[in-house]
């Protein structure tokens, strides 16, 4: 009740207020359809952003939707487009990238969009690895880098201790990790190690570190016609391992997706390779001393250790409908506001502050080199271990820039599932590669074939 | 005498034979409120408890505030989505399929019983076949449909979809058929016209039928699952199935599994609570929709 | 079949089907037009580019090993819910039609599961399964039995087995004890005094008397398997460990919905359509020839 008067007396004020201010345009601010996929709390911060945009100026109001899981938006999204109401900018993880950049008509690139608005956006500023994941291979900018995090190692200081291992010397190799879980198991702690997301973090992430290739073309990035490679030496060596592990009670698999994330901040498992922004939870949720560390590499690969690559999701532009035009089916004034938003989000304060607030990385140099100054790494010990990460081994190769394959949401559950039946002892590691690329493969010439004119 | 002593066994037999029926339904029973049991068990401990494994058999001290949690705020990733709230848009859900189903099929029923007209046959095998095909089967032409019409994340679009089905039809036509033809000879007579005759005569006969598809229509809407979950995304319209569901994610330990179990709990209520008051009306609805 | 006496006019009945013959045509047919049309092309998801390609997602469907698989997954838990739902609830209500006393009050405590949906079944079950925080799932591991069903395939098709069938039984029930109590006692009697032992009885005099009942609820519980199971799927196992419990309806929304392809989704969409009719023809040939005899 209170607070519905509070509003009431606010939005009165500004009514009396407004006129004043914005004497030069009184008509209605114009309207930007925002879909987004965070749930709460990240959805609301996000939000927070959107508002504070709204209030720094009367011209535009940019309107955020809520639209379920990050696949639930894609859908909704593209049955939207299809009955010409596609909504102005749509939030899309990265594993949408290949799909969306092969959408044609669909999308208005961030490069495009800036030029024709005449806003300028220093994407020179951004970190490699974030902004490589949305270009085309040309180096123009596809879509709009938001919030990105990347794959780090959790580990807990307390059990480190019980198991006679130095708390503040983490293990760098997977040969270090392999000998530490043994002196885990052997100190009586049930789940030395597990895994979230596994095939982001043990598929993508391993090859992106050690500069071998996920598939064919750079991993996609210059063309349609890649080839998955997932039946290379190196991947079959490092999911031996995990199955071996597994069979020896070291590694512990959780499930798909996010589903192990709560086995570390419990307290169950000593070692977790997770996304960087479970820090938050982590933070909030354990009893003990824990630390974090880059995720391990084989040290007799040549080449290794390098950047690894990021997860999250970025904004795209989406034209109004198949038949819209030129014009997208938009206004000029609608355009400016789309690209004027992009501009508030890409500001260092506001980047700086998302990255505090919310455990993912910062897009940019210089709200990182902000956030270091204000003290905040000093105060938060391993907060920048994700960054670090990223800008691990200088500029990234045609193996460590991203993933760009067609159709990937469903490459990433083959992937899934062929490891699962790896890990119920149904196949050998090799034979669960070499399936996920016979049938990855399957899904990415489905995609050529269904794409190659649309992408013309 | 031998007689005796034969029937005096046969007594005992058919007593030993009642004793172990009584047995058998008593462990049915048990084995059936089972899950039950334990899900009420849960909505009354902290998330920590069982969070551990330590789910006790028996009732802990947290129940107030776990369904106070559920009902006001709601757990899991969908922390801010109240049960009320859910509950809320489940009943109107519910009661909207129920409503709509009984209120066009009773129309068309009688259109097609007490009337002749040119393709009545037609139309009405046109009807039938809904009968055939459960909506999951042609779920996503059915939900390009609704985007079509712009009745995304919509209590229209949510419920319209579902009341094409022709099961409520064929048991008015049915029933209808039955009706002996004294009584329209007789509101002829009278000068009663079908409107009249429709709600004067037909509906009164019609309550018995309409209670006990009500129960069986509302039972069917309130468990809804895929399409909800692909037409409403909009976290306010969310119905309780559903976000129950998505509270549990990917089946996390560390979900606050209280509140999930309080949120389940209420989840279920209403549903039970109407077959079982209104049991005889849901028996003879369902034994007379399937035959 | 039809009435003598009748109400004149046309334009009235018409009026009184529109709304029915209107959502019909809307929800029903158009969508499933849709489906067949949609089932013959090939189609980018923004359907910016489209191309007919005749029968070939038919042919791709059909020779596709996860199809396949997806359809013997299908197979085997319909058969299993089927025959665990019917087992329990005939078994149960034959128990129920010998105990005179307390009848009303078996009854009430074996039918309301029914009312309950399965996808909060699946939460349920969850709870009782879950390998590190389930009453039963912890107490298999304590026991030395390896319980994961995040992990192991046939486990996890168990636990959507039990948590589907559970709720079925109750309808099952209804029907089964309706059908006993439909049972002249004379003819039990008669069974009786030839000497007949009980069980031997049930399966000669009872049990034929009961198969129109047992077949209907046999379709039923196959349709109830085949559709409404989505919910359990969905919330507990999402189709894994690895594709173990993916059955044809959960492929249908994974490949529409989360994978975008439009067009190999419509074409199992038909399949199904077709296997329903053909269920449900089979089903009307029965019933009509019940009536018969």
């Amino acid at each position: 009740m209170l607070r519905r008067t509070l509003a009431a007396v606010a939005a009165a004020a500004l009514a009396f207020v407004a006129p004043v201010q914005a004497q030069a345009p009184a008509a209605a601010p114009v309207e930007i359809q925002f879909w987004h996929g965070l749930p709460q709390p990240l959805g609301g911060l996000l939000e927070k952003i959107v508002s504070d945009f709204n209030a720094s100026q009367a011209r535009y109001k940019v309107v955020p939707t809520f639209r379920g899981s990050y696949a639930e938006t894609m859908v909704g999204a593209v049955a939207a487009f299809r009955s010409s109401s596609a909504p102005h900018i749509v939030q899309m993880f990265e594993v949408g990238t290949g799909t969306m950049m092969a959408a044609g008509r669909a999308i208005r690139p961030v490069h495009e969009l800036l030029a024709s608005t005449g806003v300028n956006i220093d994407f020179a500023d951004y970190l490699p690895p974030v902004r490589g994941y949305y270009q085309a291979a040309d180096g123009r900018q596809m879509s709009m880098p938001f919030n990105s995090s990347t794959a780090v190692m959790f580990y807990n200081k307390d059990m480190f201790q019980r198991a006679g291992l130095d708390p503040n010397a983490p293990p760098k190799t997977w040969a270090e990790v392999e000998a530490a879980a043994r002196k885990l198991k052997e100190a009586g702690i049930a789940c030395p190690m597990t895994t979230s997301w596994p095939a982001w973090i043990q598929v993508e992430q391993t090859l992106a570190i050690h500069n071998q290739p996920l598939a064919t073309q750079a991993n996609g990035f210059r063309g349609m016609n890649a080839e998955m490679r997932l039946g290379g030496a190196l991947m079959v060596r490092h999911m031996q391992n995990l199955v071996e592990w597994q069979r020896q009670g070291l590694f512990r698999y959780g499930g798909r997706d996010s589903a192990a994330d709560g086995l570390f901040p419990s307290g169950e498992c000593a070692m977790a390779f997770a996304s960087s922004g479970l820090r938050a939870r982590v933070m909030r949720e354990a009893r003990f001393q824990w630390g974090t560390a880059m995720l391990p590499y084989y040290n007799d690969v040549a080449g290794a250790p390098r950047n690894s690559i990021i997860g999250g999701a970025s904004f795209w532009v989406m034209n109004k409908g198949p038949n819209a035009g030129e014009t997208g089916g938009r206004s000029a004034a609608e355009w400016r506001g789309v690209a004027e938003f992009f501009r508030y989000i890409a500001s260092p304060e506001v980047d700086a502050k998302w990255h505090q607030d919310t455990g993912y990385v910062p897009v940019r140099r210089a709200s990182y080199e902000l956030t270091r100054r204000a003290g905040y790494y000093a105060a938060n010990p391993g907060a920048d271990v994700a960054i670090e990460s990223l800008l691990r081994g200088g500029a990234a190769t045609d193996n460590s820039r991203g993933i760009r394959l067609g159709g990937y949401v469903e490459i990433r559950t083959i992937i899934q599932e062929e490891m699962e039946k790896a890990f119920q002892a149904g196949q050998s590691a090799q034979q669960a590669m070499q399936a996920a690329d016979t049938r990855a493969n399957a899904v990415l010439r489905n995609f050529e074939r269904q794409n190659a004119r649309a992408a013309q | 005498m031998e007689d005796a002593l034969l029937a005096r066994r046969a007594l005992a037999r058919q007593r030993w034979a009642r004793w172990l029926a009584h047995a058998a339904l008593g462990l049915g029973v048990l084995v059936f409120a089972f899950p039950i049991w334990i899900t009420l068990v849960g909505s009354t401990h902290d998330a920590a408890t069982i969070g551990r494994g330590d789910v006790p058999l028996l009732p802990g001290g947290q129940a107030l505030e776990n369904y106070a949690t559920a009902w006001n705020s709601g757990g899991g990733t969908l922390r801010g989505n109240p049960a009320a709230g859910m509950l809320l848009n489940s009943a109107i859900m519910a009661l909207l399929i129920a409503a709509g189903k009984i209120a066009i099929s009773l129309l068309s029923a009688y259109a097609v019983v007490f009337f002749r007209f040119p393709l009545r046959m037609a139309a009405f095998w046109t009807i039938f076949i809904t009968l055939m095909l459960p909506v999951e089967v042609r779920i996503i032409p059915t939900y390009q449909v609704i985007v079509n019409l712009d009745l995304f994340n919509s209590f229209t679009g949510l419920t319209l979809p579902l009341i094409a089905s022709a099961t409520a039809t064929l048991l008015f036509r049915q029933f209808f058929l039955t009706i002996p033809d004294e009584y329209v000879e007789a509101a002829q007579l009278d000068g009663a016209g079908p409107l009249r005759f429709f709600r004067d005569i037909l509906l009164p006969l019609s309550v018995t039928n309409i209670a006990a598809l009500g129960v069986i229509l509302f039972i069917y809407g309130w468990n809804q699952y895929l399409w909800p979950l692909l037409i409403i995304n909009d976290r306010s319209m969310q119905t309780i199935v559903v976000g129950l569901a998505k509270m549990i994610g990917n089946g996390d330990s560390q979900n606050e599994w209280n509140t999930i179990m309080a949120t389940a709990v209420l989840a279920m209520t209403p549903p039970v609570l109407v077959v079982v008051l209104m049991q005889r009306w849901f028996i003879k609805g369902l034994t007379e929709t399937e035959k | 079949m039809d009435r003598k006496v009748i109400f004149k006019g046309r334009a009235l009945p018409l009026l009184l089907l529109l709304p029915q013959l209107a959502v019909t045509l809307v929800f029903f047919i158009w969508p499933a037009a849709m489906a067949v049309w949609q089932s013959l092309l090939q189609q980018d998801a923004f359907g910016l580019s489209t191309e007919f390609v005749g029968l070939e997602n038919f042919a791709e469907v059909v020779a596709d090993p996860a199809w396949r698989g997806a359809a013997a997954n299908t197979a085997v838990f319909a058969s299993s819910v089927a025959m665990l739902a019917l087992g329990v609830a005939l078994f149960l209500a034959v128990q129920a039609d010998k105990a005179i006393r307390g009848q009303r009050f078996y009854r009430t405590m074996l039918i309301w599961p029914y009312a309950v949906a399965p996808a909060i079944s699946a939460v349920l079950w969850l709870f009782l399964f879950h390998p590190s925080i389930g009453l039963i799932g912890r107490a298999l591991n304590a026991a030395g039995v390896l319980w994961d069903y995040q992990l192991n395939g046939s486990q996890a098709m168990l636990l959507v087995v039990i948590a589907s069938a559970w709720k079925q039984v109750s309808y099952n029930f209804i029907f089964f004890l309706a059908g006993l109590q439909s049972i002249p006692k004379s003819v039990l009697e008669a069974a009786a005094i030839d000497g007949a032992r009980p069980l031997r009885r049930f399966w000669t005099v009872v049990f034929p008397l009961l198969s129109p009942t047992t077949f209907f609820l046999l379709v039923v519980n196959l349709v109830y398997a085949f559709f409404d199971t989505f919910g359990v799927i969905h919330a507990l196992t999402k189709g894994g460990p690895g594709k173990a419990t993916e059955t044809l309806i959960y492929k249908v929304y994974v490949d529409g919905v989360d994978n975008l392809n439009l067009g190999s989704s419509a074409a199992q969409s038909v399949l199904l359509m077709v296997f329903v009719i053909a269920l449900t023809v089979v089903q009307f040939r029965f019933v009509e020839r019940r009536v018969h005899y």
